[in-house]
């Protein structure tokens, strides 16, 4: 395959707007926490870069994405350690270097890792937590990656359309941050304690970082700079609008506030149910399904309170129930005309295509929850996943990591409740 | 000389310090501080649930008066903090032993 400096140039730009979205991440959930843990939020965000990304060069690549081993189940070791850099990955036609791809797909599992910060909020061992990172990009992440983003994969195979990661990457750290927040236990205090965000500008600006990194994540997944790049594109931003319109509205009707957290997790919803369809749907079916995941998000977060399980930040809700919306939403708003893969219900395909989703959604989950727990028990039994109770109340930026964020414990914009 | 400390609604601190100037109050001090009284808490809302927050957000001012201007100072700090609903604070006066200014070494009302 010949190169395009052009569709070249435009997925190492997006290599580079994914990794962004890690430190989006982290203000994101840091600005949500109390200000005795923010730093501990940053940290983890920012050490799970470093770590993903050597995990995945020395063999989280190739289990994606080397030659098939059979079954369409797991990658072989062609890749491992990035050697053979110039041989093609298998089932791709692709007109930019293959390291160039390989560093593109690196930063999905460093931003889909990074999720889990959330999850774990408050009460995560620093340690544990980078230990069960690297497993977790090895044992959960690289398969479904092969299973779905590797055209070699069962699930690619069965015709399973997910364009940037509604499975891999959202329903993934959905359904893992489930099982992690279940072995790790509720914060002290949860849910009667009111644990409430501390730094909403700085969520806020980690929300628009997002947002702004979405476009290389959703767009660059087309791995060209044509026409499907930019209908992603174009579709990523609706869905954020859509996603923040859809949470405000509901919410204005149930509270008689607009808020702005609201705001933010509206068009983060958006964001998360477009990844599977960016690349399939139209721009006007984008807003629909965003507005319909920013209402799904605002019912799901509440989830928790339900069942009794301490999601700190929300993964399951937003990212969990926002990506089963998306990726079902292939199944009836994918179209001929913006993509030739797949067409869904509405466009006159008949009930297959969404089926077809329905088991990638049902297999993403199953698969990320059952190996997740196993992995966070392990974690849990040998290194610790879980700070001692003394540490969860004094905040883990001094336990844990012997900094403070603020001087006298306000904060940035913080209305002064550490305690 | 007396210390005067208010605890007032944090918005109501533009109109409570002219007023106090125009006493001949030359200086005070503010702190953020959070509290509760009659007032209680307050709710807020992040992603639709409901959070009491028991604390609310006040301002403490704290400044000196000679003895002679307590009542005026009071009656100042009264008119201008209030807002006539629940929460707008409360206000007391504390004997001051000694004061002293640090630049001069300049001691009782001479310090004010």
């Amino acid at each position: 395959m010949p190169i395009d400096t052009g569709d070249t140039a435009w997925l190492m730009l997006c290599t580079a707007l994914v990794l962004f979205m890690a430190p989006g991440l982290a203000f994101f959930y840091g600005g949500m926490v109390r200000s005795k843990h923010v730093l501990s939020m940053l940290a983890q965000n920012f050490a799970v870069i470093a770590v993903v990304s050597v995990v995945w060069v020395v063999v989280g690549y190739t289990l994606a994405f080397g030659p098939d081993l059979g079954g369409g189940l797991l990658g072989g070791l062609h890749f491992a350690g990035f050697a053979n850099p110039q041989d093609a990955v298998p089932g791709l036609h692709l007109h930019v270097p293959p390291i160039a791809y390989a560093t593109f797909q690196m930063m999905f599992a460093v931003v889909t890792t990074a999720l889990l910060t959330g999850a774990g909020a408050d009460r995560m061992r620093f340690s544990g937590f980078l230990a069960f990172a690297g497993l977790w990009v090895l044992l959960v992440y690289a398969p479904l990656a092969h299973w779905v983003f590797s055209p070699v994969g069962w699930l690619a195979k069965r015709g399973l359309l997910d364009f940037a990661g509604g499975t891999v990457v959202e329903i993934n750290a959905g359904a893992s941050a489930l099982a992690l927040v279940l072995v790790l236990g509720r914060r002290r205090g949860w849910p009667h304690d009111a644990m409430a965000p501390h730094s909403l500008p700085l969520t806020l600006l980690g929300a628009g970082i997002l947002w702004f990194g979405w476009f290389g994540f959703n767009a660059g997944s087309a791995l060209s700079a044509g026409d499907l790049a930019a209908q992603a594109l174009v579709s990523t931003h609706l869905a954020a609008c859509g996603g923040l319109l859809g949470w405000v509205a509901l919410e204005w009707r149930a509270t008689r506030h607009a808020t702005t957290l609201g705001a933010a997790s509206g068009a983060i919803a958006g964001l998360v149910a477009i990844t599977p369809a960016a690349g399939y749907v139209n721009s006007a079916d984008a807003i629909v399904i965003g507005f319909l995941a920013g209402a799904a998000g605002l019912y799901a977060v509440r989830l928790k309170f339900r069942h009794g399980y301490d999601d700190s930040l929300d993964v399951v809700g937003v990212h969990g129930v926002c990506g089963v919306v998306g990726t079902l939403a292939v199944g009836l708003f994918a179209t001929h005309t913006v993509n030739r893969a797949g067409r869904g219900l509405f466009d006159g395909g008949g009930l297959h295509l969404l089926g077809t989703q329905a088991l990638g959604v049902v297999v993403a989950a199953g698969y990320a929850f059952v190996v997740t727990a196993a992995i966070a028990f392990a974690v849990q039994r040998t290194i610790g996943l879980r700070v001692a109770d003394h540490m969860e109340l004094q905040g883990l930026d001094r336990a844990v990591h012997a900094e403070t964020a603020y001087e006298h414990g306000g904060g940035f914009g913080s209305s002064n409740r550490s305690f | 000389m007396q210390l005067i400390t208010a605890i007032i609604k944090p918005f109501m601190l533009d109109q409570v310090r002219p007023a106090l100037e125009q006493l001949g109050v030359y200086g005070m001090t503010v702190t953020e501080v959070s509290g509760f009284g009659r007032q209680k808490g307050h709710t807020e809302i992040y992603r639709g649930a409901e959070y009491q927050v028991s604390f609310n957000p006040k301002l403490r001012l704290e400044m000196v008066v000679d003895d002679a201007r307590v009542d005026a100072v009071l009656d100042a700090l009264v008119s201008s903090a209030r807002t006539g609903s629940i929460g707008d604070g409360k206000i007391w006066t504390t004997p001051v032993g000694a004061l002293v200014r640090v630049r001069t070494g300049e001691r009782g009302t001479d310090a004010l």
